[in-house]
């Protein structure tokens, strides 16, 4: 048996879904959170059923992308949960008689439960069954409350027998039963009301906005830096290395797989971001400098999105992301791709036209560094002075905003307009939110941790086998002719095919000035993106828009790089 | 006496925040009027402005208790019988 999860754009499907089988799921409080369907399975009774989490639709009457996915996977289904928010009953409802229409035996979770008492709305469930014709259940999925009861009832789920009607009629229909299952009650504004109404205030919205941005960055940089030096520096130092240095002397302090596992010694000592063996800087880069801000970085950015900010976010920026060619909710894709630029990307799907798509991935591939090369850039930057740290990240949004004017005028077609459902604020569930944050540390951790090590394996490989030498003459006129770099930054600019973060630590050693670091740490960001990324931005844009998005990525990294170094 | 029956209905557009009024038509086109009517923004429904951003930004509406965010052009073309 397959079993369909449907319901409206953020009602707590996602929430719902990962209660009833286990799957953990990224759910945030914004619309289009789930742009894949996401399947699970779960026990009912004797039977082991297929769980599909389709994603949210307000019609099934395709009207977007989204809503064409959804109607067909409808095909396919043996029964709907219905996951309907009882705070929005009425709009909720069209869909519900929608589904009925369809024949399909459906069951519905009256969801959000919890937040029609302090709105005031009174809703007579029971009555609602008997209107419908198929089972009622009032359900919290964020404590689980009633869930049990959902899925006891799940085999009374049926189809009453009814005929397909116009539109106009359904919105009667659901008028009907509106007025005789739910009352509501004046109820005063509450605080977190009126904070989302100035939020999106032009003047006041802005420098709301202006407050959260940098508090969120001087946040993420005082947990980085604090879990750096409070706990990742110490474990390496007072811990790890003294292990290190025993197996160095095991091995003789020299020799292949020395150089392989411990690297280069300076002075006799290990140096943790310059040794290059697989067990100190593999071990040293993911773990002690990049872990750190990772946690960090999602720490707040699911914060923002689990309280709803970020459509607000969407809504200031409107302006000026439809000058780039894009709308506001942009910004959603944009954000995660401050993490890492595979869910970013993927993220791009809830935008509704092939050009915005490609602008807003190509964009992202570019000038947006993800948490890992920004731990980097600001642990090697940072050291010469903050005013450096800033010229890096006012060159890469400078580059965002001209690009985006660039594409916005040769990309062809048009960018639609934006229309977004805003979610309510939300407290944050502190329940919730360490797993999500467990989630995506993890998907960190498991995407990025083999590949760190391999390259470092192969950068000391090759480094051994002269290989880079060869690349470092051959490439000079540019990297040294153009940016203005040491011949030897070549190595950090093939690296970066694989990760940036080990990429830009290569820079470490160059002694380079702190222009040249400015520069150097510009030119990898936005020149071609790592291996995961490029994968994705293959999926997504085909082959075409993938030559396409690498041809800006080439002109523009060299004309900035260029610039850069007339100018520092 | 001012003449009401001319500036009953306006455009949600030239609406003032914080007034309400009832959605009596989607002007243009029936892509439009399908997809906000799927979000529960369609005539006879009660709708409030919340505000709008400056420079022909997008306009935020209150629509029983959820709030939506409509780009400037589409705006314009939903006309209101306000209050
Ligand atoms: N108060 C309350 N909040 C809930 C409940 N269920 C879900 N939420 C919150 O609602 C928001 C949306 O949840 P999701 O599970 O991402 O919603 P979705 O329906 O999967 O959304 P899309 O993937 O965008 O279609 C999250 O912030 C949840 O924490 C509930 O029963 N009560």
């Amino acid at each position: 048996m397959k079993i369909l999860l449907m319901g409206n754009p953020n009602v707590g499907k996602s929430v719902f879904f990962s209660r009833i089988t286990g799957v953990k799921v990224i759910a945030s409080n914004y619309p289009g959170t789930t742009v894949e369907f996401t399947k699970g399975s779960m026990r009912l009774g004797e039977e082991k059923v297929e769980v599909t989490d389709v994603p949210g639709t307000y019609t099934l009457e395709p009207t977007s992308k989204a809503e064409e996915v959804a109607s067909l996977m409808l095909q396919d289904g043996d029964l709907v949960i219905n996951v309907v928010d009882a705070t929005n009953l009425e709009r909720n409802l069209y869909l519900t008689l929608e589904l009925l229409e369809r024949q399909i035996p459906v069951i519905v979770a009256l969801n959000i439960w919890d937040d029609t008492k302090h709105l005031g709305i009174t809703i007579d469930a029971a009555k609602l069954e008997e209107l419908l014709g198929v089972p009622v259940v009032p359900t919290v999925a964020v404590t689980g409350e009633g869930i049990k009861e959902l899925v006891s009832r799940i085999p009374e789920a049926t189809s009453p027998p009814l005929t397909a009607r116009t539109r106009d009629e359904r919105w009667a229909a659901v008028g009907s039963i509106i007025n005789e299952v739910q009352t509501i009650t004046h109820h005063h504004h509450t605080w977190l009301e009126r904070l989302q109404d100035a939020s999106v205030h032009p003047v006041i919205g802005l420098l709301i906005a202006a407050l959260v941005l940098a508090g969120s960055f001087s946040i993420i940089r005082l947990i980085g830096e604090g879990l750096i030096n409070h706990a990742a520096d110490p474990f390496f130092e007072n811990l790890w290395e003294p292990v290190m240095m025993k197996l160095s002397t095991a091995l003789g302090s020299e020799g292949f797989w020395h150089d392989m596992l411990i690297g280069k010694l300076f002075d006799g000592e290990i140096d943790f971001s310059q040794s290059m063996g697989v067990l100190t800087t593999g071990l040293y880069i993911p773990l002690g400098a990049v872990l750190p801000y990772i946690l960090a970085f999602y720490l707040i950015l699911s914060l923002l999105e689990d309280i709803g900010y970020l459509p607000r976010l969407a809504v200031l920026l409107d302006n000026l992301m439809h000058r780039m060619g894009l709308h506001g909710y942009s910004i959603i894709p944009t954000m995660l791709g401050l993490g890492c630029c595979v869910p970013a990307i993927m993220a791009t799907r809830i935008l509704e036209s092939r050009r915005e798509r490609f602008i807003a991935a190509t964009l992202i591939s570019i000038a947006i560094p993800c948490a890992a090369s920004q731990a980097m850039i600001i642990g090697l930057v940072g050291e010469r002075g903050t005013q450096y740290v800033a010229m890096v990240y006012g060159t890469l949004f400078v580059v965002w905003v001209v690009l985006g004017l660039i594409l916005n005028r040769t990309v062809r077609g048009f960018s639609p307009e934006l229309l977004i459902e805003m979610p309510p604020y939300r407290l944050p569930s502190w329940r919730a939110l360490p797993t999500k944050l467990w989630m995506r540390v993890y998907g960190f951790l498991k995407e990025a941790l083999p590949i760190i090590l391999g390259a470092i394996f192969v950068i000391s490989i090759l480094y051994t086998a002269g290989v880079f030498d060869a690349i470092a003459n051959f490439t000079a006129p540019v990297v040294s002719g153009i940016f203005g770099l040491p011949k030897e930054a070549v190595v950090a600019i093939v690296v970066g095919f694989l990760r940036k973060d080990v990429a830009i630590g290569l820079l470490a050693p160059l002694s380079l000035t702190a222009g040249q670091l400015v520069i150097g740490c510009v030119v990898l960001t936005m020149f071609f993106p790592c291996i995961a990324a490029f994968v994705v931005l293959a999926r997504e844009l085909g082959y075409k828009g993938l030559l396409a998005a690498i041809g800006v990525m080439i002109i523009a990294t060299i004309a900035v790089g260029g610039l850069l170094n007339v100018a520092l | 006496m001012e003449d009401k029956s001319d500036k009953r209905y306006i455009t949600l557009r030239q609406m003032r925040s914080g007034q309400s009024g009832i959605v009596f038509e989607i002007l243009g086109g029936h892509g439009l009027a399908r997809r906000l009517s799927a979000m529960g923004i369609r005539p006879g429904k009660r709708i409030t402005k919340v505000g709008s951003m400056f420079m022909r930004g997008p306009v935020t509406i209150q629509v029983d208790r959820a709030q939506f965010a409509i780009g400037y052009g589409m705006a314009n073309r939903i006309l209101v019988e306000v209050d």
